[in-house]
Order: structure tokens, then sequence, then C-alpha cells
């Protein structure tokens, strides 16, 4: 009796610990969770943090003269003329006439207010409108970089402004007068890679993505699709079906550097393709996707249950008629979201693509599968190396458009997870 | 013809045979009294006319495509007077890309010698040639070969036999596509090792504890002779690898472990995502982050606390990489732990244990195997993981195990290395390729041996 009692004795007092334990182990679990949310978290609001200000632009609205005289031109339809005429000095002339402090000796600070391409905006206007030629005419060029820096990040410790204090003076003036002025960033949306980070946009990278990636759908959907169905319908048990699944499961594990290295040695030494084009990016991306859209789809076509199998054959269906008929289709959901999960992956990916050439500065926006091209994340790492912080905040807002593709991606994936794949 | 269009119109001429095709089963049936007394559905009389039309041309297509830029090279180079004929294959790639260059018209003809410039009108000429003859080719190879088809239709012909047994076999190219690959890798990869074996001692490459990989490119300049060991880099991957796992291993297991045993189904419906979102965020964005927030953060403590730290530290890498895999070891493992039979757990449970006593004496033990096969693949991840590294991790090969200090990783050479150089002989270039042989041989060990173990484990409670 005695020694049963203790026991319980020793069971009881030892409760209050274990429970203590219990309550501490569960601890343990809620802060990893915490850990990994609270990364996510800090990711995103940096990113968002340092990138807002990189869809806002900063531009100049004045009076100009388009006077002949002042630009040393009398015909803007002579392309010779418009190669040697002075398309600065009427940008100068207008904003020191916005500037009352501002004297002629000011000039030289005073253009270093306007974006060094703002000449070359105006030399399009004449050569597109001849007959603007000594008329005023309202126009909104962009500001210079360093206006919009000091503009946007003012109080900001981390960026240096380079304005000196008589620009700063005038800049607070011209943007209280509204000459100066923020609005949406539609040249971050339109243009193609620039020196200049006021000018650079993510059209070139975006089109360029766009392009890789449907090389890359085109490809490895029907192939992997293809695959999978050999290897889940027709296969036979044998040596060689084994060593194909086995390629299959180490290539999904293969880093995806080393597909860059294969596309250097075959794509571009081997068959002698360009360098840096979407379409060599889009086959060494093929190559890495497939064994994840091979995997997806095979376990679509599993689930689909041998009865719609059997059915079909009890009718007199052929087995290749079997599969196209009634097992594809219904897999075919399944083998959808896999395919978009993948593409997803291809489109954020960048190892492989710097090594086949796809990190050129390229300025113009590609126009065909077999242009130079760069793409999305491979223009986010050519910004996030500059040392001007000012395409710090382009990578920024690059990653967040970005994301934004990939995010609607996988919340397609999901949807169509929900909404069409049946379960049996 | 551009292959683009070309192989549109392959695509349009196997549909028109399609049509032909099934016209003429049609036709032939008619006079018998109607399709029944066919074979097989008109449909697969126009589908067999299809697949013969367009296979043999898309094969065509495709290997012209490939073999063509490599053929006009040789036959440009071959056709230089003997005094430009160059020696090496680094100055055959400068002077093909010059050559190239005055075809397309970017440098102009008056900038270089007589011969590059004839060289180029040749390159311009061959192209066009090239083109021409691919898109007859393959137009006639299409048209004849689906006349062909069209041609031996006949009312008993088993047309449903033949295409589906064409359908398998080329599923069955595609399913081989994967062998091809590894192959290709191989190859590839191989290759160019090798001949950075023979300029590079063996020994050198595995043993050496220095890695300066700046070779003299020319024979006259001044530079260090190059050092090949990769005992530097290896450590530095090591050390990057280890801290992310250090970082991701606990985070990792333990919220799979709270999410299986603890979590009720809304938290796991909402947490789930949000952790898998974590695997969907691009590497770059991760090299982003920890280049640009993370490194400086941890440089400006260790600064406060009185050590010093680059700026380009092992520690802000790593951490990161850590926070990318989190979401890969909670999987695996979650997947592991609820392979776990429910009778252990239950058994457990009724001698009164509580849950995370079960949890630790019952549970983990058992899937330890398991949980060990994640761990590793998981390891195989971050040593192959490239853009955190080549953003966040220095270049410098310190051999050193100080997280706070800058180390280098193979996969930050291979793409230092690789990026911007034309040429393909010098050792420099070469040793990329060794180090990219290096890496996927242990990857693919580390792939293998994590493989078998959860495929073991996984049988045991099957």
């Amino acid at each position: 009796m005695t020694d049963q009692r203790s026991q319980a004795e020793i069971v009881r007092q030892s409760l209050k610990r274990r429970y203590r334990k219990e309550r501490r182990f569960r601890a343990y679990g809620i802060l990893a969770i915490g850990v990994a949310l609270s990364a996510l978290v800090i990711l995103f609001t940096d990113i968002i943090g340092k990138g807002y200000t990189g869809f806002m632009k900063t531009s100049v609205t004045m009076e100009v003269s388009l006077d002949g005289d002042m630009m040393y031109l009398d015909d803007p339809t002579d392309s010779r003329q418009l190669k040697m005429a002075d398309f600065v000095e009427p940008l100068v002339q207008a904003l020191i006439k916005e500037l009352p402090s501002a004297t002629e000796q000011d000039r030289d600070d005073v253009r270093g207010l306007i974006n060094p391409y703002a000449s070359v905006t105006l030399r399009d206007a004449l050569k597109e409108n001849p007959d603007w030629l000594n008329t005023t005419r309202t126009m909104t060029f962009l500001s210079h970089t360093d206006v919009d820096v000091y503009v946007k990040h003012a109080g900001d410790a981390a960026y240096s402004i380079k304005l000196n204090d008589q620009q700063k003076a005038w800049a607070d003036e011209l943007l209280e007068r509204g000459v100066i002025e923020t609005s949406f960033n539609d040249t971050f949306f339109s243009g193609g890679d620039s020196r200049d980070p006021s000018k650079a946009g993510i059209l070139g990278a975006i089109v360029g993505s766009l392009l890789t990636m449907f090389v890359t759908l085109i490809l490895s959907f029907p192939i992997g699709v293809a695959a999978a169905i050999y290897l889940e319908e027709f296969a036979p048990q044998n040596k060689f079906t084994d060593f194909i699944e086995v390629n299959i499961n180490n290539l999904a594990a293969v880093p995806s550097i080393i597909f860059g290295l294969l596309g250097l040695a075959v794509f571009i030494n081997l068959f002698g393709m360009p360098r840096s084009v979407p379409v060599v990016g889009g086959l060494v991306l093929t190559l890495m996707t497939l064994p994840t859209i091979i995997i997806s789809s095979r376990a679509a076509i599993k689930s689909v249950p041998p009865s719609i199998r059997e059915a079909a054959e009890g009718v007199g269906a052929s087995k290749m008629q079997v599969v196209l008929h009634h097992v594809l289709p219904l897999a075919m959901p399944g083998m959808l979201t896999g395919s978009i999960i993948g593409m997803a992956q291809a489109l954020g990916e960048t190892a492989p693509l710097l090594l086949i050439g796809m990190v050129a500065f390229i300025v113009d926006v590609p126009g065909g599968f077999f242009d130079s091209a760069t793409v999305l994340p491979v223009q986010v790492f050519l910004w996030a190396g500059s040392p001007e912080l000012a395409f710090i905040e382009r990578a920024s807002a690059a990653i967040m458009v970005l994301l934004t593709f990939l995010i609607s991606m996988n919340a397609l994936a999901i949807w169509m997870r929900k909404r069409l794949e049946r379960r049996w | 013809m551009q292959p683009a269009n070309l192989l549109l119109l392959t695509l349009v001429l196997a549909v028109v045979a399609y049509g032909l095709g099934y016209a003429r089963s049609r036709s032939l049936a008619m006079p018998l009294g109607g399709i029944r007394h066919l074979k097989s559905l008109p449909f697969y009389y126009g589908a067999r006319a299809a697949l013969w039309s367009g296979i043999p041309a898309l094969i065509v297509l495709g290997c012209w495509a490939a073999f063509q830029g490599k053929v006009i090279q040789l036959i440009i180079i071959g056709g230089l007077p003997p005094e430009l004929i160059p020696e090496t294959e680094g100055q055959a790639s400068l002077l093909l890309s010059k050559i190239s260059n005055v075809a397309s018209g970017a440098l102009p003809a008056g900038f270089v010698d007589a011969p590059i410039a004839e060289a180029a009108e040749r390159l311009k000429a061959l192209r066009g040639q090239s083109r021409m003859l691919m898109s007859a080719l393959v137009v006639s190879v299409s048209v004849l070969a689906g006349f062909l088809g069209w041609l031996r239709i006949r009312p008993r012909l088993n047309a449903r036999s033949q295409v589906e047994s064409i359908l398998k076999w080329l599923f069955f190219a595609c399913a081989a596509l994967a062998i091809l690959t590894t192959v290709g890798i191989i190859f590839s990869v191989a290759f160019e090792t090798f001949r950075f074996f023979g300029k590079v001692p063996f020994t050198e490459f595995i043993f050496g504890s220095q890695w300066s990989p700046q070779t003299a490119l020319r024979a006259d300049q001044v530079a260090a002779q190059g050092a090949f060991g990769m005992i530097p880099l290896f450590t530095g991957t090591l050390l990057i690898s280890a801290i992310a796992m250090v970082v991701a291993v606990p985070v990792g297991l333990l919220s799979a472990i709270y999410l299986s045993e603890y979590a009720n189904r809304k938290v796991r419906g909402v947490v789930k995502p949000l952790l898998e979102m974590l695997a969907g965020i691009p590497t770059v964005v991760y090299g982003f982050f920890a280049a640009l927030t993370v490194a400086p953060f941890i440089s400006d403590l260790a600064a406060s606390i009185g050590i010093e730290a680059s700026s380009q530290s092992a520690l802000a890498a790593g951490a990161v990489m850590g926070i990318m895999i989190i979401p890969f070891v909670s999987s695996l493992s979650d997947d592991v732990i609820n392979a776990v039979p429910q009778t252990l757990r239950d058994g457990s449970l009724a001698l009164g244990a509580t849950q995370s006593e079960t949890m630790k004496k019952v549970i983990f033990p058992a899937a330890l195997p398991g949980i060990m096969g994640g761990i590793l693949l998981a390891v195989s991840r971050a040593i192959g993981e490239t853009m955190i590294v080549v953003m966040a991790a220095g270049l410098a090969a310190n051999l050193t195990a100080n997280p706070l200090e800058t180390v280098t990783t193979v996969t930050v050479q291979i793409v230092t290395l690789l990026t911007g150089d034309q040429e393909f002989d010098s050792a420099k270039t070469l040793a990329a390729f060794a180090l990219g042989a290096m890496l996927f041989l242990s990857t693919l060990l580390l792939n293998v041996i994590a493989l078998k173990i959860v495929r073991k484990y996984r049988e045991q409670y099957d």
C-alpha cells in the first residue's frame, strides 16, 4: 500500500515540472514560427520601405521658349542641324526665368537641376513638331537624379544629397511653387535600363522575362506532361525506367547554377548560339523546370482513380485512348497547377542566366527571341550592385513588381487547385 | 526564313497534311459504303499524315538550327588568310565576335583590316544561304514526307495503332530527355575539367590552400601567378552552409512539430502557406536583403559592441540563406513526422506521457532517420545556392572559421570567373568548370544518400 501511494506521490510531485516542460516545448514551437514569420515580415517591410519611392518620379514643368537663334537651329527637319544644335540652353534659360534669385553666373548650378536627358526629350519633341520652333511651350522634363533624391529623401541620413545649398534652396522654392513636382513614375514602366537612375525602367526586363518564359512554357509543359504520361502509363518495369526515374529525381535537386554551366557549354559553345538571348535562357530554364513539372504531373496522373481507366478499357478503348481521352483531361488541372509553380520558380531564377550572358547592360526593349535581353531578377541583381542609392531604390521597386508577378502566379495555382482539382 | 517562322510554317503544313489525310480516308471509304469500312477512324488517318509531315521536318529543323552556328564559324575561320588564323580558342572567339560585329553593322567595315571585312561579308552571305537552304530543306522534307504518308492511306491500314505507337515513342523520347540532360551536364563539365587538370595538377586543386585565379592573359603581361587551391572555397562554402543550418534546422523542425502536433486546423491553414511563401521568394531578393540590410546591420551591431566585422560577413549570407531554407526543412520534417504511425503516438499517450514527452521520446527517435535525410537535402541546397552568396558574401578567399569575416564560396567563384570573360582555354575559365564538377559531385552524393535514407525510412512504416 505504502509503496503504491509513494509512487503516485512521486508522479504527482513531478507533474508540475512535466507540465512546465510541456508549456516550454510548446513555446519553443511558437517561437520558431514567430521567427520564421517575422523574417518574412521584416523582408517585406524592408523592401517596400526601400522601394516605394521608386514608383515616384520628380519632374520639372516650365515654359520653354524655343528660340531658334539660341539653339543655333533654323530647320528642325534637318538631321545634321539637329545633331549640332544646343538644346540645353533653352532649358537653362527657362529655369533661370523661374528662379528670381538666379543669374547668368549660376547657370551651371541651375543646369544641375535638370536631367541630362531633358535636352534629348526637347530635341525629339522638336523633331516631331517642327512648327514649335520660335514659340513658347509649357513642357515637362525629368528632374536631375540628385534633385529626385533630395525631394524624396531630404531627411534620410542614408542618402547623401549631392546638391549644394543654393541648389537646395532653389529646389525647395520650385517645389513650393509647383514647378518641381512628384508624380507616378511612368518612366519606370516604359523604358529600358539606363545609366541614369531617373531614366531607368523595367520594361526591357519585363519583356525579356516574358519572352524567356514563353520559350520555357511551350517547351517544358508538353515535354513534361509527355514524360509523365510515359512514366506513369507506358513504362515497363525495368532497369531503364528506374534509371530515368533516378535521373529525374536527381535533376530536381541539382543546383541551378549547374544548368547554367550546361547551357554555356552546350548551347553557346557547342551549338554556337548567341549569348544573352531569350531562346537560350528559355532552353536552360526548360531543362531546369522539367523535373518539377514531371513530378507534379505524375502525381496528378496517379490521383485519377483506376475505376476511370477500367471503365474506359471496358468499353474497348485502347491504352492510348484511355490515357488521352480520359486520364489526361482529368489530370490536367493538377498538371497545370504544377506547371504554374514551376514557371514561377523559373521566373525568379537568376544564377543560370548570369552564366549565359544575360547580365549585359541593355538599353533597348528586346523585340524578338534572338535579341539581346535581360530578365527581371537579373535586372534586380544589376541594380542592387550599383553604389548609387537611387538605383537601389529602383531595384527594390523592381523586386516589388517581380514579387507581384510571383504571388499572383502562386495565387492562381492555389485557386486552380481549389476550384478545378477533383477529389475522388 | 527565321527558325521561329519556319517552325510555324511546319506546324501549318502538318495541319494541312491532317486535313488532306482526313479527306482522303473519307473519300476512299465512300465507295465502300461509309467510314465504318475503314480500319480506323478518319481522325487517325489525318493524324498519321500530320505526324509523317511534321516529325521529320522538325528533326531536320532542330538539327540545322542547332549546328548551323558552329559550322558557319568553322567555315569562316577556315577561310581566313593563314596569318590571321587564330592559335588559341580565346583569340578565335575574339576574332569571331569582331567579324560578327562588322557583319551586323555595329562596327563599321572601315575600322578593320580588309580580310576581316571580307570575312564579315562572307559571314553575312553564309548566314543568308544557310537560312535559305534550311527553309528549302525543311519545307521539302515536310511536303515530301506528308505526301508519302498521304499516298499510303488505304482503307485496310491500321492508322490508329501506327499513330499510337509513334506517340508512345514520342512520350518515351520526352522521358529520356532527363537522361540526356544528365549526360549533357556530365560531359560539358567533365570535358572542361579534364582540360583544366592538364594545366593545373589535380593535387594542387584539391589540397591547395591558396585561391587567386588571376593569371596573365597575354605572355607579356605582368600578373600574379594564379593559384588554384580549392580548400578556402570549400571551407567558405561549408561555413556559410553551417550557419544556414544553425538557423534553419531548429526553426524549421520546431515549427513543423508545432504545426503537426499542437496547432489546430485554422492556425495550420494560415501559417503553412505563409511559411511556404518564404520558399517562393526568388533568391535574388534574399541576396538583396542580405547584402543591403542584414550585412550592414550585423557590421554595425558588431561595431557597437566593439568587435570588428567585415561589411560582407559570412554570417549575413548564412543567416539569410537559413531563412530561405526554413520552409524546406519544415515541410520535409512535417512529412516525416506525419508518417510515424498513429499507434506509436497513442501508445505513448495512453501510458500517461505528455505530448512533448511523446514527441521527444517516441516520435522524434522514430522520425530521426527521415529528418536526417531531409537535413542532408537542405545542406545540398545550401551548398548549391548562388545568388545570396554572390550578392552578400565576398570574393576574398580567406581560410577562416570566423563568421564575421568575408569568405567566398564555390558558386561565387563560378559566377565571377564566367561572367564577362569570353575566352575558353585559360586556366581561369576552365577552373570554373572544375569547380562546377566538384559542386555537381558533392550535391549528387548528398542527394543520393539523403534519398536513400528517406526511402528506406518510408518503407519501414509502410
